[in-house]
């Protein structure tokens, strides 16, 4: 029997803000426990939350990049339900009017393009973090994180295998990277997931029974805990066992689920309109103005970098990848316009220096003006593609000019014929026995005398006008 | 002549600035009355009488520097114990915020602290505001300044009673369904109730977010206009809080030709015959110095206990979620363990020890009312009946300027009396809860005297943010009635 | 007469989600009081309400926010003053079971 999985996933992602959703507090990654707290994120009796405008932007700009129609009368509810990393015992999210709806993200899979359909997205806050310790008989609250903004995104069931779900997620992390709602760094909890899946027969219409699966944060887990899932539910569904609608806690040290509730002892959440904060109007000025700063979203720049600079899908693939490298190329590309010598450097010279040192351009000494002087001379053949190298690697050391660098180092490249004549003569005249092999026929003789030509010129001669004037010489003889 | 902890603030100001008096008097006097009454009528939660007497020696010191003071300064003011202060005890009058020290202060405080005013201690109130009667305070009852057997009104009981008993020249109470204005009519002192968003909720321990108010409680009209004027205004901290300036007119009791609309529901059965024969009185005073008196309708007041029944709990019983043992307050430490998970044993048994029943009949009431499969037919059902509550208003301000009603059913009533039936208790409300359900402005002055002495106050239910307008209608009662001036007996 | 508008196994459930350990002599007196509460709520059901929009807000305020600035928190001391319970740095709670 063939198993089709139906999948859909709860992103939840925290917004890039410098504040809290509700209150003054720095949203930094990292400080000691309980340093980033205010009466108002503490839950203190008394305080009330104050809307932090910039979120709600954020939250209408994803809307917009993920094609989801903006309610122009939005609210907050209260989720109520008790959990000591919650200080007030009730969340401010949005229930009844999310701020979008009836939404779409479009990724590639494989040669297809998938769709999955977005059903809202909406705003809330964050919870603190609860820390156990092996063995002790007490549990510790950190509330830095209870407050920050998040953004929860909805999708409907549309996922059907792991290769989809992958895509998607990257799809999904790539735009919010690009729209600058997030910075998506998983190992700060940016991205945290929670998928919904059953199984049926493959051609069968009806939906089998939803399993939750909850505390998933990574790409990994999610695939993981989704495909222990399937497997799971699978097995069942072979062997003609019930499947139970229920909730289940990924453990990512066991690689295990386990049941967390069942449908009958659901939460239950008591929604209701937050009165502490007045509906918000999004106005249409106020979307166009967003729409006016939403930038090229990766799968159409991948599409049009395929078009109009004739790179391969891989090659366009890698380098939307990641938005400020796809930018960096681009630039370079003005002042340089040989796309295909530039898109070989960053794939290879310059993400090999960026891994090494653990940089992101926009961190290292490397500008777009840089590289692309750096490979006008290559192209002129003013310096050889080895020295190049070096000369780029000292460029992400000192941040000095290439032209300087080239200079200092004397990489000049020599070009001037009569120069290179003078040391080719001097190669043959010093190895009369590589001649002689030569005129038997022995090749590899004939790559010595290049390289020894290049000794004299201290690598500088341009290879290619070597090989010419060797050969032309070497007839004479 | 009174002693001077029955005299108005805006006379002892004058005399201060006439130099009749020194601010260390009046504080001086004020705690000695506090001192001598306190034991019996408990009032206060929490006093801070040598800091109180520090700061008035220090305004003197200022005054005689010829220092410019703001108006109200050095006037001894008591707050009720919801209202957040920095360093200094908020109880809520419960038990499980029995040791908390806010690390800041509500905005009313601020505003307060910058009028230089000085806050005398916290006053008891029904706990986290839910009562009518003051008896349901961790703290146990205040007593009615006027009879000691006799509850002095809810939940500002302890703010109303400090100023009625010369313990306080002025106070902060919250009203979220009549908590200033029936204290103040059980104690005759005058009770503002602002319209909904004039004054900052920020550090309002909140009971019903959509409801609560904190309003001056005060001697007379006068000084209620004045002290709103301090706590009032736009406050960033609070969302629902109005961005327009307060009124600023002098009061001048011309009222001619004003339509004073009276309710005819309002006066129907189950009202005590003497406060509707206060009622009527007061209505004679206005109607002879040239007010148009007209019978209007607001005919879905009936449905306005149960409305705010429904509405008021289900907030509380979200806001008071948090009192849980984690980060503040009461926290049992004797939980027992069930085996499920420790945490949520303690979470529970903190609760179940931490509130009074009252407060956990309501956070039930809450629950169930917005619990899976309710929510339609309580919380938005009544949202509803609460904009048909609003609409009468509306309907009825179109021909009238201001509706006079009684603020309460009765006179005080006897501690201990109603306490065992809390849907009794609840009917008392009445006069009161429509005015928070429609979010507008009302105020409770002095009105007469029953038979046994026992207080009876007036209500004038004024148009939104016409605050101005009921106190000024006030003020005119006031010039010609002098139960503003009535002091308990034995002082 | 009709007072099955709140079972005993509502105010057990009742009692879970308000985080109430409550007494059994607590439960008989709310179920008795609650009871008659909802009863007289009933009342509300005379009223049509069909065509009448809910009153969630008493103002009329509409997008309230401020900007994204950040302003200094409170010290760790400050914040963990009132805790019954702390451990280095931490508000310190009987064992989490996740």
């Amino acid at each position: 029997m063939e198993i089709e999985p139906v999948i859909g996933l709860e992103i939840h992602t925290e917004l890039s803000t410098q504040s809290k959703m509700f209150c003054s507090c720095s949203t930094r990654f990292g400080s000691s426990p309980n340093t980033q707290v205010c009466p108002v994120c503490l839950g203190l009796p008394g305080v009330l939350p104050v809307v932090n405008e910039e979120a709600v932007r954020i939250g209408i700009k994803t809307c917009l990049a993920l094609n989801c129609k903006i309610n122009k009368y939005t609210r907050f509810d209260r989720k109520n339900y008790y959990y000591p990393d919650l200080p007030k015992n009730y969340q401010i999210s949005q229930q009844y009017i999310p701020i979008g709806v009836d939404g779409w993200v479009e990724f590639e899979v494989g040669e297809e393009v998938k769709r999955v359909r977005i059903h809202n997205i909406h705003l809330e806050e964050d919870a603190g973090k609860n820390v156990h310790e092996e063995g002790k008989n007490f549990s510790l609250v950190d509330l830095n994180r209870a407050g920050i903004p998040l953004l929860e995104i909805v999708t409907y069931p549309d996922m059907h295998s792991m290769e989809e779900v992958n895509s998607f997620m990257n799809e999904l992390r790539n735009i919010l990277i690009y729209i600058g709602a997030s910075n998506c760094k998983m190992e700060e909890g940016h991205l945290r997931f929670e998928a919904n899946v059953s199984v049926r027969r493959k051609g069968d219409e009806e939906l089998g029974p939803k399993v939750e699966m909850k505390n998933l944060n990574s790409f990994r887990s999610v695939l993981q805990a989704l495909e222990y899932e399937i497997e799971r539910q699978g097995a069942r569904l072979r062997r003609g066992e019930p499947i139970y609608q229920e909730t289940r806690l990924w453990n990512e040290e066991k690689g295990e689920s386990f049941t967390m509730r069942f449908k009958e002892e659901a939460q239950d959440y008591r929604y209701f309109p937050e009165p502490d904060i007045p509906p918000l109007e999004i106005g249409k000025t106020w979307i166009e103005e967003i729409k006016a700063t939403l930038p090229e979203l990766p799968l159409k720049k991948k599409k049009r970098f395929i078009e109009e600079y004739g790179l391969s899908k891989k090659e366009a693939g890698i380098l939307v990848e990641e938005k400020e490298i796809s930018c960096f190329f681009e630039e370079v590309v003005k002042i340089c316009p040989q796309p295909r010598l530039v898109v070989n450097w960053i794939m290879g010279p310059l993400m090999r220096e960026l891994n090494e040192r653990g940089l992101t351009i926009g961190e290292s000494k490397l500008t777009a003006t840089k590289l692309a002087r750096l490979l006008e001379m290559v192209k002129e053949n003013l310096i050889t593609q080895t020295n190049a190298k070096y000369c780029l690697h000292e460029i992400f050391d000192s941040g000095e000019e290439p032209e300087r660098i080239v200079e200092k180092r004397g990489w000049k490249q020599v070009t001037d014929v009569e120069e290179i004549e003078k040391m080719v003569r001097e190669a043959i005249q010093k190895n009369p026995r590589a001649v002689e092999d030569i005129n038997k026929g022995k090749k590899t003789a004939f790559g010595f005398l290049i390289g020894q030509v290049m000794k004299l010129s201290q690598g500088k001669a341009n290879p290619g006008k070597v090989r010419e004037i060797l050969e032309r010489e070497l007839g004479k003889c | 002549m009174s002693k001077l902890s029955f005299l108005p603030a805006h006379v002892l100001s004058e005399k201060v600035r006439k130099g009749e008096l020194s601010f260390s008097d009046i504080t001086t006097e004020v705690i000695a009355q506090l001192e001598a009454k306190d034991k019996s009528i408990n009032a206060y939660i929490s006093r801070r009488l040598e800091a109180a007497l520090e700061e008035a020696k220090s305004l003197d010191e200022s005054l005689a520097k010829g220092e410019d003071l703001p108006s109200l300064a050095g006037i001894p003011l008591a707050v009720k114990d919801n209202i957040c202060t920095r360093g200094f005890l908020t109880t809520c009058a419960s038990k499980i915020l029995y040791n908390f020290v806010p690390p800041y202060n509500a905005t009313v405080v601020e505003k307060i602290k910058k009028e230089k005013m000085i806050i005398i201690g916290k006053t008891n109130m029904d706990e986290f505001a839910m009562g009518s009667s003051t008896e349901n305070s961790y703290f146990g009852t205040t007593h009615n300044p006027w009879d000691y057997q006799r509850v002095p009104g809810g939940s500002s009981g302890g703010s109303t009673a400090a100023v009625a008993a010369g313990e306080a020249i002025m106070a902060l109470g919250s009203d979220t369904g009549g908590s200033i204005r029936q204290p103040a009519s059980f104690c005759s002192v005058t009770g503002l109730k602002p319209t909904y968003g004039r004054v900052s909720r920020y550090g309002l321990v909140a009971f019903a977010s959509s409801l609560d108010q904190i309003g001056p409680i005060a001697r007379d009209v006068q000084d209620a206009y004045l002290l709103l004027k301090i706590i009032g205004g736009y406050d960033p901290c609070d969302s629902t809080s109005l961005p327009l300036p307060l009124p600023e007119e002098q009061l001048t009791g011309k009222v001619k030709g004003k339509i004073l609309g009276l309710p005819k529901e309002y006066l129907s059965e189950g009202i005590d015959p003497k406060v509707k024969e206060i009622v009527e009185k007061a209505i004679k005073v206005w109607e002879e110095m040239g007010c148009v008196i007209k019978e209007i309708t607001l005919p879905h007041t009936k449905y306005s206990v149960a409305t705010y029944y429904i509405v008021a709990p289900c907030e509380a019983s979200s806001n008071l979620a948090r009192y849980d043992g984690v980060q503040y307050g009461f926290r049992n430490p004797e939980y027992t363990i069930t085996g499920q998970n420790p945490v949520i044993d303690m979470m529970e048994e903190t609760r179940d020890q931490g509130f009074g029943s009252e407060v956990k009949r309501r956070i039930m009431l809450g629950t169930f009312t917005l619990s899976h499969g309710y929510f339609e037919a309580y919380y938005l059902k009544a949202q509803k009946v609460r904009t048909l509550i609003k609409e009468d208003f509306e309907k009825a301000f179109q021909s009238c300027d201001f509706i006079v009603t009684p603020v309460s059913p009765t006179p005080p009533f006897k501690i201990g009396e109603k306490v065992s039936d809390p849907l009794k208790m609840y009917l008392s409300d009445i006069f009161t809860i429509p005015v928070n359900l429609a979010g507008l402005p009302a105020i409770s002055i002095p009105g007469g005297f029953t038979e046994q002495n026992l207080p009876v106050g007036v209500q004038i239910i004024g148009k939104p943010l016409d605050e101005y307008g009921i106190l000024n209608l006030g003020f005119a009662f006031q010039e010609a009635t002098d139960f503003h001036k009535r002091t308990p007996h034995g002082n | 007469m009709k007072s099955n508008i709140l079972s005993e196994k509502d105010i057990e459930k009742v009692g879970k989600l308000s985080r109430l350990k409550l007494t059994p002599e607590e439960k008989e007196l709310y179920l008795k009081q609650l009871s008659s509460i909802l009863e007289f709520m009933e009342q509300l059901k005379e009223l049509n309400t069909e065509e009448v929009l809910p009153t969630f807000y008493p103002l009329d305020l509409k997008s309230v926010w401020r900007k994204d600035c950040v302003t200094s928190s409170l010290s760790q001391e400050e914040a963990l003053d009132n805790a019954p319970a702390k451990e280095r740095g931490y508000f310190k709670v009987p064992r989490i079971i996740e």
